[in-house]
């Protein structure tokens, strides 16, 4: 364990408090299908591992990016492409739209990083709405359609994706990978210089840091593991469409990081898990989900700041909410 | 001569905050930058370290010119600051704060896929470095909560952890105490053995005590340099700092 992190200001009961509950979502995650409508699941587990790699740009980079649905949905369309149109495997068309979505969010970051603040939010978006339209326009898409009744597949040659079942724990395992991934990044030796360029940019520099390098790294890393979101859920719905690269796409994965709670690593899952059964319910109920989730929006801005799990952190955990080092 | 300065200029909308402005830096050597507010001496800092681009004018370090250098470039090459405002990462330990320099040479930077215990060795070195300004004790700290005075001293640790060939402080002792100002006075003294210092202070018993050159600025110009028994007699820099000598 190394000396001094910040893990280790915070009590030795806190972490242990706090691992016991990832223990428990995790166990309740292994047992869900038993008990809930496993697509729903799916469902929530995508979008929960979309918001966590959001969560890496915002909580933990301190970028606000208006574009990312580019990344979710251009991977859900690569994905469902090439597994589709060329007879790909799952795992190879997953891989496909990841590093398609890196891709794309190497010249959107590129691009973007110059700018501070609410300018870097504007050119994200703008080039997410360039995105969106060259996908209305382009023909492998199929335009309104989108590309539908993608095959599943069998995964590595053996699991039979068909199986609900065998699906399902294949989706929760590339979430806990993914969710993985991001907490290793952050708890990392470049998990610490993204850390100190958000804390004080100037500093970061007059070190020697490069720092629209960091932030670069940064993007393109989120946008990857964003794009693993969107090409799991294209394999799971066995559809892509025009609604995952959406600007209200976009909106949606902030709204969930901001009411699960930005830079603690539960917040975000939870936020995501909140709004799509929100929408679920919604859906049903005939009421307009844009009121709804507008509704959530003003109350979480001005009662929980810092979203549901940074409130709980902040009162229960204090260290651990501003470190922002896990959760 | 490790850093040197030639025609600086720089306009803010029409304003000439910094006008023709020659600088050299002796390693070895301490210089002094004095002058009243406002007159230009944090905004020189900002061109020499490439935090501003200068409108016109020459900058060579080392004998490469880094007039259009990016920032951490020229940190990078050896030159580095502190700022006028206390710099460090506020909710890192002060441990970390060392850290997160020396992680820079040791290329540890880019390893997202390692755990954080990969960072355990620079700890030894980073102790070493908060023992020479006297940290020890607060190692395990956060930054943030540290005294106005161990803010800036750590700021200098975190600065030496770079071992920079020309450091720029400015006023490294403002707001402070008298003991916190000896302290810092032989910390930077120190420090000049290897190395060429330049910093701005405004307590001019420290300039005459501490610095081997000084340039006197005032609205963006040089009004007079040299060592403090010439700069001190000249008739414009009395008429300048007129019952500013105690502030
Ligand atoms: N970014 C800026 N934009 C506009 N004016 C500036 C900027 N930075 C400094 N100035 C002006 O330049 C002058 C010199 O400022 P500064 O270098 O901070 O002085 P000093 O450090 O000697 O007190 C001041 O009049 C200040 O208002
Ligand atoms: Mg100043």
């Amino acid at each position: 364990m190394s000396e001094l992190t910040l893990q280790e200001r915070r009590t030795a009961a806190s972490v242990r408090l706090e691992w016991g509950l990832v223990a428990l979502g995790v166990l309740a995650l292994i047992a869900a299908p038993f008990f809930i409508y496993p697509i729903f699941v799916m469902k929530m587990l995508c979008f929960a591992l979309f918001a966590c790699a959001f969560n890496l740009l915002l909580g933990y980079t301190g970028l606000l990016s208006f574009g990312h649905a580019t990344f979710f949905g251009g991977a859900a369309y690569l994905c469902a492409y090439a597994v589709k149109a060329w007879g790909w495997p799952p795992e190879a068309g997953i891989l496909l739209g990841m590093g398609g979505a890196a891709l794309l969010g190497l010249v959107m970051g590129f691009l973007a990083i110059r700018r501070q603040g609410i300018y870097f939010a504007m050119i994200t978006l703008a080039l997410a709405q360039m995105f969106y339209f060259f996908c209305v326009q382009a023909p492998f898409t199929e335009g309104e359609d989108g590309i539908q009744g993608v095959p599943r597949g069998t995964l590595f040659g053996i699991v039979d994706l068909n199986v609900t079942m065998n699906m399902y724990y294949v989706v929760l395992a590339i979430f806990l990978i993914g969710v993985f991934a991001v907490w290793r990044i952050v708890n990392s030796p470049f998990g610490m210089i993204l850390r100190s360029i958000r804390e004080n940019e100037n500093r970061a520099i007059s070190l020697g840091y490069s720092v629209g390098r960091y932030k670069l790294a940064a993007f393109v890393m989120s946008a990857a593991l964003a794009g693993l979101a969107g090409a799991t859920k294209a394999i799971v719905f066995q559809f892509a469409t025009l609604t995952d690269v959406t600007w209200q796409m976009s909106g949606e994965v902030i709204l969930m990081n901001l009411l699960g709670g930005i830079g603690t690593m539960v917040g975000p899952v939870v936020g995501a898990g909140l709004v799509v059964g929100l929408e679920n319910t919604l859906a049903t109920s005939g009421f307009p989900v844009t009121i709804a989730t507008g509704l959530i929006f003003m109350v979480c801005v001005l009662i929980f700041r810092r979203g549901i799990v940074g409130e709980i952190y902040a009162r229960w955990l204090a260290p651990a909410a501003d470190g922002g080092d896990k959760g | 001569m490790v850093l040197s300065a030639r025609g600086l200029r720089r306009d803010f909308a029409g304003f000439v905050a910094v006008n023709s402005v020659d600088l050299d830096v002796h390693h070895g050597k301490i210089h002094a930058l004095i002058g009243p507010n406002g007159a230009g001496k944090t905004t020189i800092f900002n061109l020499l370290t490439k935090f501003l681009q200068p409108t016109s004018g020459r900058i060579e370090l080392l004998g490469t010119d880094i007039t259009r250098t990016s920032p951490a470039k020229v940190a990078r090459m050896g030159l580095v600051r502190s700022f006028q405002i206390s710099a460090i990462f506020p909710h890192l330990s002060v441990l970390d704060n060392v850290r997160v320099a020396l992680q820079r040479p040791s290329g540890l930077g880019f390893q997202f896929w390692r755990s954080l215990s990969a960072l355990d060795e620079l700890t030894p070195r980073a102790r070493e470095l908060l023992g020479i300004v006297g940290l020890d004790d607060a190692a395990n700290r956060l930054a943030g909560d540290l005294s106005y005075g161990r803010k800036r001293v750590l700021e200098i640790a975190t600065t030496l952890a770079l071992d920079p060939k020309v450091l720029l402080l400015d006023e490294p002792m403002a707001g402070m105490g008298h003991e916190d100002v000896g302290t810092i006075s032989g910390i930077i003294r120190s420090l000049a053995r290897d190395r060429a210092v330049l910093m701005v202070e405004h307590n001019l018993t420290v300039v005459a005590d501490l610095c081997d050159w000084i340039t006197v600025m005032q609205r963006g110009q040089v009004l007079a340099a040299g060592d403090y028994a010439t700069v001190s007699q000249d008739e414009r820099v009395r008429i300048a700092y007129m019952g500013t000598e105690h502030e």
